[in-house]
């Protein structure tokens, strides 16, 4: 059971990673659908640094770099020249695909050493939870941590504030002289480098080596978490442990013979998210507290 | 006179020099169109670095240049989804003039038979499916006859009795494997058991290390797959568990974990029908009762390699080999009864040994040793 529990925390980091960075640039009023291609981006730099320079370390970052610079492409075609945010999106997915499996190409075939396990000391003896709560990687601690900054930053912080202002009304943030596209220009870089490094922990953890388009899919389900999470935070954990929970359950059952459809069971996170949209657009007063008013709507800087 | 001469002999000479350079224009010009290589193109689902199913026809086609030299030219298209685009693929290397064409998915069938239909003149080769035309051949491997081996040497190696299999689809090539792998773990190991893991997907690492994880976690020490990544023995070698590799060779992704790879050797297929092309013997074959193909052949055919037997005690290493000897020489043909269902059913008699039609068409359970059912 506790291995099971553990294969379903490890399947949940690159979504809260992906996630808690997507949440963070809808909450701008962006809406960045190229989550698949940053975390490729992602992906395919990490295994890269990590394979060139000989330390997993230096992959993490190679990852977060590269998920930035993904989203800085976005930035410049959907902020810059203003272009339909859901189409730039898209673009940037079939780019991001393209140009992992480009860059990506001379290692295909190689192994990495992964990152290894911080046991903390101390709370790693705890009988049962700390080998599941305290003897983990370095980025699962991180995607944690992030986590938690961002939900304290949005709404404890000044600057948060205004992240959400701009989310909700550019043209009032705007006249009022915050720098809206500034802003936005940030929220999307820092969504683009959680997106790497979600993406930078397939190969660093989840499996050592470089395929291309090994993320799967798991950039669009990072997209449904961020509405299932109806843009809170905090919900992102409980929604990246629901799916990663039903992916290893849908595993699980099989093993021990459960007869429910394999198929039924892959498509429970995204029926989930339409639950929860249905949820939320009964309840008007709560979508518009919660959902970015100006989430996908473009904003030209006009002096 | 002399002279007169002189100039009608020169005459003479240079009209049979320039018919000369003429006739020697022809030849040469004949023998530069003998020299026109064959072409021959592959479509690959995914790339050959997947080190799974298309590195192992990368590596024929590597073979094939290298066996025919300027005889033939070929190239490969990769990372051609399965689907209506895969249409505007094939029917561009059609028209870009290559002589016979590979395409290497069994999701490539239906669009492979239309542009063959187009191009009547072009020579089309689909390997795992069962649709042929005048110019569409079709061809695959035994792959079930190396399962055995794995089932066996499973049923020898483990200690938890428990064994993990990843599937891919419920088509048959994979149920098979599958009952293939049980006959064999059952003839060793009465008590073990095998559960298996549907993933849909024949290439997906995440998912495969996964239900790796989850396999491990449930007990199981042996893991087999019929899906095409390495994720599955880098997650049994992390664990210290064991496995068998798929398609191709896997030992550098899990030195400690790998017992052996199913090795699909695609080269003599390739070879045999590049050579009737350019004999100009080339032919779809069709006889009645070739289920999988014009060609189906395994390990008696070098079709189906076993790798090196490692990481496994030196008697399970010789029962191994003296398995595969008996399904090399036909002594063991694996499907012959009796064999019994899961459910203690018997499904073939004693005796009785079920032919490459029953294959296809009546292994719709799971035999004695495996778990569950077959998903709908």
């Amino acid at each position: 059971m506790e291995a099971l529990i553990l294969t379903v925390l490890l399947t949940s980091v690159p979504l809260i990673f992906a996630a808690t960075g997507e949440l963070v640039a809808e909450r701008s009023g962006v809406l960045n659908l190229g989550v698949e291609g940053m975390m490729l981006m992602g992906a395919v730099s990490a295994f890269a640094a990590t394979a060139i320079l000989g330390n997993p370390y230096l992959g993490v970052l190679a990852g977060a770099v590269a998920g930035a610079m993904t989203a800085v492409v976005f930035s410049l075609f959907a902020l810059g020249l203003a272009t339909n945010q859901v189409a730039t999106g898209l673009a940037l997915t079939i780019f991001g695909t393209g140009l992992s499996g480009l860059v990506g190409a001379p290692f295909v075939g190689g192994t990495i050493e992964g990152l290894p396990n911080l046991a903390i000391p101390l709370l790693a003896d705890l009988p049962i939870v700390g080998n599941l709560l305290f003897n983990h990687d370095l980025m699962a601690y991180l995607s944690i941590g992030f986590l938690g900054l961002v939900g304290w930053f949005l709404s404890r912080t000044r600057a948060g504030l205004v992240l959400r202002a701009v989310g909700n009304s550019h043209d009032s943030a705007h006249a009022l002289g915050y720098p809206v596209l500034l802003v936005r220009f940030c929220s999307v870089s820092f969504g683009g480098m959680m997106a790497g490094l979600g993406g930078a922990y397939l190969p660093l953890v989840l499996t050592p080596h470089w395929s291309e388009g090994m993320t799967a899919g798991r950039g669009w389900i990072a997209l449904a978490l961020v509405v299932f999470a109806s843009w809170i935070p905090s919900r992102i954990l409980v929604g990246a442990l629901l799916f990663g929970g039903i992916t290893i359950m849908q595993l699980a059952g099989q093993a021990r013979g459960w007869v429910v459809p394999s198929q039924m069971l892959s498509m429970l996170p995204y029926i989930a998210t339409i639950v929860v949209l249905v949820v939320i657009s009964r309840n008007r007063e709560f979508a518009l507290r919660h959902s970015p008013a100006c989430l996908g709507r473009i904003f030209v800087n006009s002096k | 006179m002399r002279l007169r001469k002189g100039i009608l002999r020169r005459a003479i000479l240079s009209v049979l020099t320039i018919f000369n350079l003429g006739l020697l224009g022809i030849i040469s010009s004949i023998s530069a169109n003998a020299a026109e290589p064959l072409k021959a193109a592959f479509v690959y689902f995914t790339n050959p670095g997947d080190h799974g199913w298309t590195y192992a026809h990368e590596m024929a086609r590597q073979e094939v240049q290298k066996h025919f030299g300027d005889r033939v030219e070929t190239n490969y298209v990769e990372n051609v989804v399965e689907g209506p685009d895969s249409v505007r693929v094939i029917r561009e290397l059609a028209r870009k003039g290559n002589d016979i064409i590979f395409t290497t998915s069994f999701g490539y069938m239906d669009y492979t038979l239309k542009v063959a239909k187009e191009f009547p003149n072009v020579k089309f080769e689909h390997i795992s499916g069962y649709k042929r035309a005048p110019n569409m051949a079709t061809g695959n491997v035994r792959y079930y006859e190396g399962r055995y081996v794995q089932g066996l040497v499973a049923g020898m190696m483990t200690k938890s009795k428990k064994i993990g299999y990843i599937a891919s689809f419920p088509i048959p090539e994979v149920i098979q494997g599958i009952n293939a792998f049980g006959i064999g773990l059952r003839s060793v190991n009465p008590e073990a058991e095998v559960s298996v893991i549907w993933v849909n997907s024949w290439y997906d690492p995440v998912k495969e290390a996964d239900a790796a994880k989850v396999l491990i976690a449930e007990g199981a020490d042996i893991l087999a797959q019929h899906t095409d990544s390495p994720a599955m023995l880098q997650t049994a070698e992390k664990a210290g568990v064991y496995g068998f590799g798929q398609a191709s060779d896997m030992k550098n992704f899990a030195p400690k974990a790998q017992l052996f790879s199913s090795v699909n050797n695609w080269a003599p297929y390739y070879k045999t029908k590049i050579q009737q092309a350019l004999d100009g013997t080339w032919n779809t074959g069709d006889a009645p009762g070739y289920w999988a193909g014009n060609i189906w052949k395994g390990m008696s055919d070098d079709y189906l390699v076993l790798s090196p037997f490692e990481n496994m005690p030196a008697d399970v290493a010789a029962a191994a080999a003296k398995a595969a000897a008996d399904i090399k020489s036909g002594a063991n043909k694996i499907f012959t009864g009796p064999i019994k269902d899961n459910s203690g059913k018997l499904r073939v008699p004693a005796g009785k040994t079920l032919d490459d039609g029953e294959l296809f068409t009546t292994l719709d359970y799971y035999v004695d040793g495996i778990a569950g059912k077959i998903p709908g």
